[in-house]
């Protein structure tokens, strides 16, 4: 496949520049414009080859705007493009982080059977999007900033912003059992 | 806008013919088939006006099948050889069935001797899988439309619920080939009422689809913007529908005129028909008056009120409120965000449901379209732009997969590689190694569902990848790559990094049925027909080569200048090849013909994707870089 070369970085693809900080407006824009370009459904009556190619380019139109869409992705991905090895096997953080995220685990076990769980849950909610945005905030500086301890502590970044994203995928669980019960 | 420009292969060159394409909903009670004519999109009627053909099939000894309201009035009388709700057991084994509670009703053969693991109902014409007997209905409906519309159909979409897992979209695609149909896509029924009303109101925003049909229910989120349907989340349960309120009634019903527990099939069908009766009446009415038989011509009489009857479905309707949370969140939105409620299938005829459904979602549901057509009719649309009738058209659908996708890990455990509501088609690649010493073959095992045990999920496939040349453990680098299309179905291929040993797999549901059987089954229906297997296969091939042609034709009309004057002639020579093969009567020649001339076009059709892309982006470089 020849199209590799044009659309080796999504960044490139969605003729964003190369940030942390990102214009949603503009990257849905251009993602459907990109998709009426080459989704399948454009397709139907074209040639095998073309077909063919037409699936993969729309697949990695979707990938890239998934990626680039979702913070915790665009900051991998970021570190990944800069260089920046992602252990992810390697899950030391600082001691204080470590102990924040027990106490919202606390938290979250001890609504189960309580009477205001649901209160308390979006309390929870909240709580973690604003730690979130908190972290998003410290992404975008160090992303700016693009020196190597920088970026390092970027990596540490967004390994906390990954048990955020866990945390907020257990707590939607959670919510799903409360909602049956 | 640049965007306007890109030329729509396929269509720009091709004289402007208008094609015959049909939206087809095959539903678990009815099912229809709609066209765009004169640029309306409308259901087609049979010969005596009926609108919508009753999924029921009646197979009978040594004569062809009945298929709709025939059969459906055959349900009481022969109720062993009378397949209804059969969309209910498509890509189903049989102990989903049981779980279901329906399979009483029918009598399952053992599959011992078949291929796959198909259940199939016993009836006096032999054993019939669910994907024969949609097929009858499919094929009745593709005669409908060809006598109306007076020809060939070219191709069909046909709608699917969004809560499909892999195993039932193939089944329905399996049908579909038996039925003889080309299946431009399969549209999942809540983006295809979203394009029904969409286009009706040009309406930008965030719409819900709030889908209760006969025995599936989905819950779609989509943002409309300029005519790109985008698909934010969808959930659903393929087991609960307006079936389940006939039967929640029919309890009742049973309970009120004494009757046992020991009720055969038939008298069970009655009171189930009773059922259905009340329920649809009390849409209208307050109190309905309901009759059972009981026996030796006894009638026992009773009323049945609405405040009842809402007793009776208040907790099926409230099952299909935890769908709608989960959608809500994968979507990432608030309820303030949504503009309406788009109400489909014939469960939402109910009072009740209406007004659950609006008190959930804080808004209006809008029942303006036939909620028993809009499916059909929004299917018509999308096969009609598919079609390529509609060359300027914008419009544009991001669907999602609706089930995360994994395999099976140690200890039975599940790795997800797809998760749910990505916009397809997706793809993505996960390294495996093996854990023995000189381990030469590994075993994969595709599950899907959002359970964290493989036992609690579906099981889709397993396959093999052999061969692996003999290393240390943990030394081998298998790299397993998934790739959902636009249909929503997943093809699997597997290699060995360093010795690139490569094992493909169409996955084959394990629910599914084989290559050959349904090829056998192909046979069997053109034992009746006066064509040949091999008369057949010329006309298919023949068919695939004017395909091919056409689409480099057209190609070549608009990007020719994408090509060097050696790279022209040798396409054209390859063209020119398969012109003259296509008119012999040879399919194997004409079918290598049309493969040297993909060959030939691979590269071109590459340059042009990325003309296409460039394209699009070409304002946006220019604002961004110069």
């Amino acid at each position: 496949m020849q199209s590799g070369d044009l659309i080796s970085d999504y960044f490139e693809l969605f003729a964003l520049p190369v940030s942390f900080d990102i214009d949603g407006a503009a990257l849905s824009e251009r993602y459907r414009e990109l998709q009426r370009a080459v989704h399948p459904d454009r397709f139907v009556n074209a040639a095998d080859a073309e077909r063919r190619l037409s699936m993969q380019l729309a697949t990695r139109v979707n990938e890239g705007f998934r990626t680039l869409k979702d913070p915790l992705a665009r900051a991998r991905y970021l570190l990944e493009l800069k260089g920046v090895a992602l252990d992810d096997t390697d899950t030391r953080l600082d001691g204080g982080f470590l102990m924040q995220q027990m106490e919202l685990r606390e938290r979250m076990d001890a609504m189960k059977g309580a009477a205001d769980a649901e209160q308390r849950l979006h309390r929870l909610r909240d709580d973690i999007r604003t730690l979130e945005r908190q972290l998003m905030d410290e992404l975008s500086s160090l992303f700016a900033d693009g020196s190597p301890q920088a970026l390092q502590q970027a990596r540490d970044a967004s390994r906390k912003l990954q048990f955020f994203h866990r945390l907020g995928e257990e707590l939607a669980q959670l919510e799903d059992e409360l909602a049956m019960s | 806008m640049a965007l306007l420009q890109i030329s729509e292969p396929g269509q720009t060159a091709a004289p402007h013919q208008h094609k015959l394409a049909a939206g087809i909903d095959l539903g678990t009670t009815n099912s229809l088939v709609a066209t765009v004519r004169s640029g309306l999109a409308e259901t087609l009627p049979d010969e005596n006006g009926n609108h919508l053909l009753p999924s029921v099939v009646r197979y009978r000894l040594g004569l062809p099948p009945q298929v709709g309201e025939e059969a459906k009035a055959a349900l009481i009388k022969d109720p062993h050889n009378t397949i209804s709700s059969v969309k209910r057991f498509m890509g189903r084994g049989l102990a989903d069935i049981c779980k279901g509670c329906s399979c009483s009703e029918y009598e399952f053969a053992e599959s011992a001797e078949s291929e796959s693991t198909v259940p199939r109902i016993r009836t006096v014409a032999g054993d019939i899988s669910p994907v024969e007997a949609s097929a009858e209905i499919l094929k009745t409906l593709k005669a409908r439309a060809e006598k109306t519309l007076g020809g060939e159909l070219t191709g069909v979409v046909i709608t699917v619920p969004a809560y499909f897992d892999d195993a039932q979209r193939q089944a329905t695609k399996d049908a579909a080939q038996l039925a003889g149909l080309n299946v431009l896509r399969l549209l999942n029924e809540p983006t295809a009422a979203a394009v029904a009303y969409g286009l009706d109101r040009d309406s930008e925003g965030i719409h819900v689809v709030y889908d209760l049909g006969g025995g599936t229910f989905d819950i779609s989120i989509l943002r409309l913007n300029r005519g790109v349907f985008e698909v934010m989340s969808t959930a659903g349960n393929t087991a609960l529908g307006g079936d389940d309120f006939d039967r929640a009634i029919a309890q009742w019903l049973a309970q009120q005129a004494g009757l046992g527990d020991d009720i055969s099939v038939r008298k069970m069908r009655a009171v189930r028909a009773e059922a259905c009766r009340a329920k649809e009446a009390l849409s209208d009415v307050e109190s309905v008056t309901v009759s059972v038989a009981v026996k030796d011509g006894e009638v026992w009489r009773g009323e049945l009120n609405r405040e009842q009857l809402n007793a009776l479905i208040d907790p099926l309707i409230q099952k299909t409120l935890s769908p709608c949370r989960r959608a809500l969140r994968d979507a990432g939105i608030d309820l303030d965000e949504i503009e309406d409620v788009v109400m489909v299938g014939g469960s939402t005829r109910s009072p009740r449901v209406r007004e659950r459904v609006g008190e959930f979602f804080h808004c209006d549901v809008l029942v303006d379209i036939d909620p028993d057509k809009v499916v059909a009719v929004g299917a018509a649309i999308q096969a009609d732009v598919l079609a390529g009738n509609k060359p300027d058209d914008e419009m544009l659908l991001l669907d999602v997969i609706p089930l995360s996708l994994g395999i099976e890990t140690m200890g039975g455990l599940v790795e997800k590689v797809i998760p749910r509501n990505a916009t397809i088609p997706c793809a993505k690649a996960q390294d495996f190694t093996t854990f023995k010493d000189g381990q030469t073959a590994l075993a994969v095992h595709v599950v899907q569902g959002e359970r964290e045990l493989v036992s609690d999920c579906r099981s889709l496939a397993r396959f093999e990848l052999r061969g692996i040349p003999p290393m240390a453990a943990g030394a081998a680098r298998i790299r397993v790559t998934f790739q959902v299309d636009a249909d929503g179905l997943l093809s699997v291929t597997a290699r060995e990094q360093a010795s690139g040993v490569e094992s493909s797999v169409q996955v084959k549901p394990s629910y599914g049925l084989s290559d050959r059987e349904i090829e056998q089954m192909l046979r069997d229906s053109m034992a009746h027909a006066e064509e040949d297997v091999a008369a057949r296969n010329l006309r298919e091939t023949q068919v695939e080569a004017r395909r091919a042609i056409e689409a480099v034709e057209s190609a070549l009309a608009t990007d020719a200048g994408l090509l060097s004057v050696d790279e022209r002639m040798r396409l054209d020579a390859a063209l020119e090849d398969l012109r003259a093969k296509a008119e012999g009567g040879d399919y194997l020649k004409i079918k290598q013909a049309i493969e040297a001339l993909n060959a030939a076009s691979d590269d071109f059709a590459a340059r042009r994707m990325d003309a296409g892309i460039q394209a699009a982006m070409a304002g946006h470089k220019l604002e961004e870089f110069s």
